[in-house]
């Protein structure tokens, strides 16, 4: 924001048909959690009859901002919920600020902004009304959407005080009092979703659902193979079939992130169109990916393992010295697959190109990114490209991707004037993803005379470039145990794939939370304890840090320990082995998107299958819930979708450079039968008030395979679990 | 071919290909989105409508194989009595998180508490398995079949 820049320019007051108010106001804000001062708007309109209108500003995909956000807003701006109407905003970060949803990074980064967006237009009309009433601004109070005056009785509605307030000068953010937390009434309630009469009334709200007149469907079809290049196909065959409006083929820049080759089948019927994939024969040269498959990945990885790793991630003491004095050590080989997201929703997105700008419709998490991919393809300036957002059918971080967005864009580029709805059939959707990238670690441990942990060494082999790994397949350096014991090695070496990777619902976390905390229950056993003994004595010797200069969460043991206890407090932890023959209970805890989850998880196996049949969930993300029912969903909802990946046989392979998987009999994610108990609860400590989005999964795979080897006494290694592994 | 459909209590005359599916002649040919595309192959529940009061998967179900049928599609199941009741509930548990499956796993429902008024958890299980939630809002679901059936809720 420039300094000379006048807040008065943000805020507008016009006439609305009918004579009322409309009071837009857009407060220019510093931004709580970033160095340089930006422009945060928050649209709050008043309507004549005193309804409150409050944007909401990034994508909704389930993870409950599109209501959690307004709550803060109206929090701060006291009026009652009842009142308040929420309308989506298009996507405009000059506008809106940050309109990323991803990597539960929402809450912590609009929790002081979007109250403080709420203060300030509660203050101007605070304001407005000292001057009507010539009294100080001080003695007022307001609830309700009303400013009251405690001395004369008087009260006027916010409707009533918008004209004048919209004349005053906005305050400095830095000037507000935010509500003590004793004085909420919003924040702290369990608000269900906004949009949710609407979706059981089954009202247009998706991406597949946006409509444009004289619209025009297309499906595109790729080659299986990522990154094969387009040579030729029978074109006119497909052109000459009844209903078929255009085939086109398009040209990609060969990336993922933005397109590969492809050809569009355009139609009046997205049906019609995708029945003609089957006339469609393309040619592709697929001669520089032919060779990835997922076989000559896991040897490769062996091969690895046994040469010295390409980077080190962390490296503490000497591993190898401490080993060698080891009185005891464990090694264990772990792995994982690659895995699809699966959005119920497949992969739309609808565009219209019409006299050199574009207009976009589309279920993205991250539509800047978008916007910069869309710009560079068809070669137009950023300001000639609008997105509107729709609501998403699932994100879990496939939709921080925006492919689809550039394909429609592509596409509707050759057809000028037509609005084109790109629609992926499941097929496409499975295997054209950026997948969870797989990896191999090859672990050691060392133990001295007392049990004690004092050498720790992950080499952990999964996809990257360049010494460095590719998308979704970091391994952190603070990776616990690195930093609590003395000797300690993380590294990584990277196989080269064509297979697209990325972001899948607690990226990183989902897979090395598995392999960390398995193997620690394999270290604490080996030690003679159980894992959450052994973790608690390891943070005790630890020290809270102080916060990292680069503002990034900072681990604390304190916070850690909290966890833990409360988890194997609710799950019984200590009468275990008290359970019937056959049900035993596993333990796991990780750190991941600023949240601290410890899970304790009660397993049976029945006719040599797990049953998972309780899962008792500890988390500590702040100083406050702001929405209890959600949060509560959304911890649910990602213990289950860790489940699906460690139970429901979740694995992409690939032959020949192209994914084998097509749908969810080859790619399943688990259903309503496989559902266990799930109790939530949270420890509130004084911190800031962080996402729940993601950070309540990875606990809960190795605490289910720890929970297995409790009853069978079977390592489970890798992932996903077969009957094999238990027999 | 022309087609004589009875949706949501309104008859209607489709002209269209006998092999199209029902999903796509809701969708495209008489714009009733509300019944969701998920997979094409009857493997996610996603497009569940009622033919003839009977949960079937649409995206598998041909126009040419429902003439003089009566449908009922997402749009509508909240005026019959136990539709009403399911659509009740699962507002008041807050039921969707992105909501894309919610249509499907409704017109199962339905379906289910209109042939077994009290159903008991297996009977869930097995009428709900075929629907998919991608968000695992499964929790929800079951206890909103129990408000919806009257049915009270055990403690975890």
């Amino acid at each position: 924001m420039s300094a000379t820049l006048s807040r008065r320019a943000f805020i507008s007051a016009s006439l609305l048909a009918g004579g009322g108010l409309l009071f837009d106001l857009s407060v220019p804000l510093a931004r709580a959690d970033e160095g340089a001062p930006a422009l945060l708007t928050a649209f709050i309109r008043i309507l004549p009859d005193n309804r409150i209108i409050i944007g909401a500003k990034n994508a909704e995909m389930g993870q409950g901002q599109k209501t959690m956000l307004p709550m803060l807003i109206a929090e701060e701006l006291d009026v009652d919920w009842a009142q308040v109407t929420i309308e989506q905003t298009h996507a405009d970060q000059k506008i809106f600020g940050g309109q990323s949803a991803g990597g539960s990074r929402t809450t912590p980064r609009e929790w002081i902004p979007m109250r403080q967006a709420g203060a300030a237009a509660r203050a101007m009309l605070v304001a407005a009304a000292a001057q009507i009433w010539g009294v100080a601004p001080e003695t007022l109070k307001t609830t309700g959407g009303k400013v009251t005056d405690p001395a004369s009785g008087k009260a006027m509605a916010y409707s009533d005080l918008a004209a004048a307030a919209a004349k005053l000068p906005a305050p400095d953010p830095a000037s507000l009092k935010l509500k003590d937390a004793a004085d909420f009434h919003i924040i702290g309630q369990s608000i269900g979703g906004i949009d949710t009469p609407a979706i059981v009334a089954g009202k247009p709200l998706f991406g597949i659902d946006a409509k444009q007149p004289g619209m025009l469907y297309a499906v595109l079809e790729t080659c299986p193979a990522f990154g094969g290049i387009y040579i030729s196909a029978n074109l006119d065959e497909v052109r000459a079939m009844p209903g078929i409006a255009h085939v086109l083929p398009i040209k990609g820049d060969g990336t993922p992130e933005s397109s590969y080759d492809g050809v569009a089948i355009l139609s009046k019927s997205w049906w019609t169109a995708n029945q003609a994939r089957d006339a469609l024969k393309v040619e592709w040269d697929i001669s520089a990916v032919s060779g990835f498959s997922t076989e000559s990945y896991a040897a490769q990885a062996a091969q690895k393992h046994k040469g010295k790793a390409d980077a080190d991630v962390m490296r503490a003491g000497d591993v190898d010295a401490a080993l060698a004095g080891a009185a005891k050590t464990v090694t264990a080989d772990y792995s994982y697959p690659f895995i699809a997201h699966g959005t119920l929703e497949p992969q739309n997105c609808t565009a219209l190109f019409k006299d050199g700008a574009i207009e976009i419709w589309a279920p993205t998490q991250n539509p800047e990114n978008g916007r910069g991919l869309v710009a560079k393809a068809l070669n137009l300036p950023p300001e000639k490209i609008r997105i509107n957002f729709t609501r998403v059918g699932g994100g879990f971080g496939r939709r921080l991707m925006n492919d689809y967005m550039v394909q429609s864009a592509l596409i509707a580029a050759q057809v000028p004037g037509i609005p084109v709805k790109l629609l992926y059939n499941r097929q496409n959707d499975i295997q054209h993803d950026f997948y969870r990238p797989g990896g191999w670690h090859a672990f050691r441990a060392g133990l001295d005379k007392s049990g004690k942990l004092i050498a720790f060494h992950d080499h952990c082999v999964t996809f990257g470039a360049d010494g460095k790994p590719s998308r979704g397949a970091g391994l952190p350096p603070q990776e616990f145990p690195a930093g609590f014991v003395d000797n300690a090695l993380l590294q990584q070496s990277f196989l080269a794939t064509n297979m697209p990777t990325g972001w899948l619902r607690a990226p990183n976390s989902n897979a090395q939370g598995f392999v960390h905390q398995a193997f620690l229950d394999e270290v604490a056993q080996a030690a003679g304890k159980d894992l959450p003994t052994l973790m608690l004595e390891l943070l005790r010797g630890g020290t809270d840090p102080a916060p990292g200069a680069d503002g990034r969460p900072v681990f604390l043991p304190s916070r850690a320990i909290g966890v833990i206890e409360k988890a194997i407090a609710m799950g019984n932890w200590a009468d275990r082995k008290s359970l019937p023959k056959g049900s035993g209970k596993g333990f796991g805890f990780y750190f991941s998107h600023a949240g601290y989850f410890a899970e304790v998880l009660e397993v049976e196996i029945v006719d040599g299958a797990p049953k998972v049949k309780t899962v008792w969930v500890a988390g500590d993300v702040g100083s406050h819930i702001i929405n209890p029912i959600n949060a509560l969903h959304q911890c649910q909802g990602a213990v289950i979708e860790g489940l699906g990946q460690a139970l429901a046989g979740q694995a992409i392979t690939q032959v020949a450079g192209a994914v084998e998987q097509a749908n969810y009999d080859t790619h399943p994610f688990l259903r309503i039968n496989d559902t266990p108990h799930i109790i939530v609860e949270f420890v509130k400590t004084d911190y800031l008030p962080t996402g729940l989005g993601e950070p309540a999964l990875p606990p809960v795979i190795p605490a289910l395979a720890n929970a297995i080897h409790a009853v069978t006494g079977k390592r489970i290694r890798s992932l996903p679990i077969t009957p094999e592994m238990l027999a | 071919m022309a087609v004589t459909l009875t949706i949501n209590g309104t008859k209607r005359q489709v002209e269209g290909d006998p092999a199209k599916p029902l999903l796509w002649v809701l969708r495209e040919d008489l714009d009733m989105v509300g019944t969701k595309f998920g997979c094409g192959a009857g493997l996610c529940g996603a497009c569940t409508v009622h033919v003839d009061g009977n949960a079937v998967r649409s995206c598998q179900t041909l126009l040419g194989d429902v003439n003089g049928g009566a449908i009922t599609t997402i749009e509508a199941v909240g005026q019959g009595d136990v539709g009403k009741r399911i659509s009740d509930a699962w507002v008041k548990l807050d039921v969707p998180q992105c909501g894309y499956c919610q249509a499907g796993q409704i017109m199962s429902a339905t379906a289910l508490l209109t042939e077994t008024p009290k159903p008991s958890d297996e009977e869930i299980d097995a009428a709900m398995m075929g629907n998919l939630c991608r968000c695992s809002t499964y929790v929800r679901i079951r206890a909103a079949i129990k408000e919806a059936a009257g049915i009270a809720e055990a403690q975890a």
